[in-house]
């Protein structure tokens, strides 16, 4: 388990700075429980990775005193939006922070309701407020102002954006998110856990086996169940299938933000037959209905795994072919090379995960540096490139697709035999623990505190897509504004899954 | 360039015709269907099971409520006495507003004559988990080819006579669903894609931040159900409503 480290709120600045060290150990996750039923307090949990071990700060607040906690965003940047939800979803201020908007609640909700406190009842009916959305923008002589969204033209996910144009240049970019936020952390509470999953695996499409596995990765930690050793490889299979598909579909679709027909049509035909095989494996084509709290809930077979292997023989001639359009494409490589740059020193601050840190130099895998599952006894590399631009992070993602294919050859070869599914016993009222995994786009950890008989008592689920969108800030602003698609097509972030 | 051309002519046609495409596998988890002679003794397991609150019993026997039926199966294998039965049909669309039958049939008619042929639409995410939005995605790819039915999908929803509706209306996005559909000339359509939208609040549970189905804000001509729809269920969905079966 986890190191908790319990502390008076008014210290939480102090003690989060000794831990950060200067950005030595990065904030992994932070956010905030309502624990006044159990012990009159509200809390605010503060992961952090250090070296090799995962280190809690609990900062206790105390119902009667005064709702608010020193901000720790001035130095760690990376706190920014968490802090903002803190303070939208259970009215604990966060003292000091540069820019207290709202984030998860919009313009609609009315001041002073605080949803993820337990006194607010979901059947309550919440009035719709008239308020302003303030968005971040730079003015002066000449420099104009582009809104997009929250609608888009093409066939993705809704934000509204706001471009602070100086001619074709981007000077500031600032977004507004959650229009797909539906509380499905406060929706599930009370749920029997076994039964809320299958909402948390309806949290994001795409991302579908990231949060079932991080979420009964939760439930398996604080139950201390042992999952059978081959759940365990099944479960690497469908999350190695999940990165295979995304990958793949991803890198064609970046060629939307270019034009290239030719690479978006490769790289959506390409999908299509790994999504054929994931129907197949799992009876469902976004591998929904395999992994299950304590195991998994479908076997394989010898045709299956022949019917998988014979698809990535099929697919790695074909797939490389795709790739070598693009790099003896001067054409392509010039829209992908120096755009859209984060810098190391950003993506550290940021606390940048998954294919955009290590696209800007910064080297992390979960899987590899906090193995969970099977990990520990698969062979695979990290893929790692400086250059921080829209290129590096395309050969991320092309290096990925080899390391996966060859963990998926891996798990079907060390297939070992024995039982699906482990029991879940009743757990003892108010326990908590993490559970993580790496997703597509980077780590994902969800957060469980397990109520009475069995329930969910607070739930928080932390995509990859939360601490990188802010990134997309950082890489915007020097490029021109029809580079963005191409650069919002680099990272590819699942709205969904930060709205939550 | 010339490498672009050969990878072009290697791969050839891929484009499959929608119903004759590749048939769901084996696993593949469509309809659940309550058998004919089922004896169901009435013990709610399947109700209680579902976690999307999509069984009721009727008359001493289960009825799954398609629409918000997210095909997980958990009913189906809770049943002592198998009374259900999980199928791979995905043709589960139904028609509703000015396409139900019986109803404005002149209207029906009209705007089968002005888009039949050519209907172009506009993709709106109020609240979805992005599984439809990707499927919707996909029957653009060269496997479903959806253009080469006269189908396309637009930038704006002024150019729109569809719009196709995913997720249930979060309070985020009612201005947003409210503007597009003003936004969209007559005659136009509406599809609510995906159980979500079908169903509004069935699929998460109550919530501060849902508003319900799309249905309970603009007026919906197809109900298209799924978690998520599969690219076949959505085109059709399509011919379903342009009575192009």
């Amino acid at each position: 388990m986890k190191e908790y480290k319990t502390i008076p709120a008014a210290e939480l600045r102090e003690t989060a700075y000794q831990l950060y060290a200067d950005g030595k150990n990065g904030l992994m996750s932070m956010f905030a429980n309502d624990e006044r039923q159990l012990n009159g307090n509200y809390a605010i949990y503060c992961l952090f990775s250090v070296g090799k071990s995962m280190q809690v700060i609990k900062a206790v607040l105390k119902e009667k005193g005064k709702l608010e906690f020193p901000s720790i965003t001035p130095k760690i940047s990376g706190a920014a939006w968490y802090e903002r939800e803190i303070y939208d979803m259970f009215g604990l201020k966060p003292v000091g922070h540069p820019d207290l908007r709202p984030l998860a609640l919009h313009e609609n909700w009315p001041q002073g309701i605080f949803p993820l406190r337990k006194d607010f009842n979901n059947k309550t009916p919440v009035p719709t407020a008239k308020k302003e959305f303030p968005m971040a923008g730079v003015e002066g002589e000449g420099v104009f102002q582009v809104p997009v969204g929250p609608i888009h033209a093409g066939i993705i996910e809704p934000g509204h954006f706001i471009f602070s144009q100086a001619g074709e240049d981007i000077i500031r970019l600032d977004a507004k998110l959650f229009f797909l936020h539906r509380g499905i952390e406060k929706a599930i509470e009370g749920a029997p856990i076994e039964r809320a999953f299958y909402q948390v695996e309806r949290i994001s499409g795409i991302c579908t086996v990231a949060h079932s596995l991080s979420y009964c990765q939760a439930i398996e930690n604080i139950a201390g169940v042992t999952v059978p050793p081959r759940a365990q490889y099944l479960r690497a299979l469908v999350g190695e299938m999940e990165r295979l598909y995304n990958h793949v579909g991803d890198i064609g679709n970046l060629c939307a933000g270019m034009g290239f027909a030719v690479g978006i049509m490769a790289g959506a035909r390409l999908k299509e037959d790994i999504m054929r095989v994931n129907e197949a494996l799992t009876g469902h084509r976004f591998l929904r209905g395999m992994v299950v709290p304590g195991g998994v809930r479908l076997d394989i077979n010898d045709q299956l795994s022949a019917e998988i292997r014979s698809m990535l023989d099929k697919l790695i001639p074909d797939f490389n072919e795709m790739i070598e359009l693009f790099r003896g494409n001067d054409a392509f490589l010039n829209r992908v090379e120096t755009t859209g740059i984060v810098p190391r020193q950003a993506a550290l601050d940021l606390g940048v995960v998954g294919v955009g840190a290590r696209a800007s130099g910064v080297d992390v895998d979960i899987r590899r540096d906090f193995p969970y599952g099977c990990y520990s006894s698969l062979k695979f590399d990290v893929p790692l490139y400086t250059s921080g631009d829209c290129a590096a992070r395309l050969w991320v993602r092309v290096d990925e697709v080899a390391q996966t294919v060859n963990l998926i050859r891996q798990i079907l070869a060390k297939m070992p035999q024995g039982p699906l599914k482990a029991a879940i016993p009743a757990i003892k009222p108010y326990s908590s623990g993490f559970g993580w995994c790496e997703s597509p786009q980077g780590n994902n950890i969800h957060w469980l505190m397990v109520g009475e008989n069995n329930t969910v008592y607070r739930l928080y689920a932390r995509a990859a897509a939360y601490p990188n969108w802010p990134a997309l800030t950082v890489a915007a602003p020097g490029n021109i504004i029809p580079d963005f698609p191409l650069i919002n097509k680099s990272y590819e972030l699942s709205y969904a899954c930060v709205d939550r | 360039m010339l490498k672009v051309w050969k990878k072009v002519i290697a791969t050839g046609n891929v484009t499959e015709p929608w119903e004759k495409a590749v048939p769901p596998p084996e696993r593949s988890r469509g309809e659940v269907v309550v058998q004919q002679n089922a004896a169901c003794k009435g013990c709610n397991l399947c109700v209680n099971v579902c976690p999307t609150n999509a069984i009721k019993l009727y008359e001493g026997s289960p009825v799954v409520n398609q629409k918000a039926c997210v095909f997980c199966g958990l009913c189906v294998d809770s049943c002592q006495e198998g009374c259900l039965k999980q199928t791979t049909n995905y043709k589960l669309a139904t028609l509703g507003g000015s396409l139900v039958e019986n109803t404005g049939s002149e209207l029906r008619n009209k705007i089968r004559r002005v888009l039949g042929r050519s209907l172009h639409i506009r993709h709106l995410d109020i609240g979805s988990c992005n599984g439809c939005d990707f499927e919707m995605n996909h029957v653009c790819n060269p496997v479903y080819d959806i253009q080469q039915y006269g189908i396309d999908f637009v930038a704006s929803p002024r150019h729109a006579d569809l719009l196709m509706v995913t997720g249930p209306v979060t309070r985020n996005s009612t201005q947003a669903l409210m503007m597009t559909y003003e936004a969209t000339p007559t005659p136009k359509l509406v599809m609510a894609l995906g159980a979500c939208a079908c169903s509004g609040d069935q699929i998460f549970g109550e919530s501060y931040a849902i508003r319900g189905a799309v249905d309970a804000f603009v007026p919906v001509d197809i109900y298209v159900p799924g978690c998520p729809p599969r690219p076949q269920a959505i085109i059709h969905g399509l011919m379903l409503a342009l009575d192009r079966m």
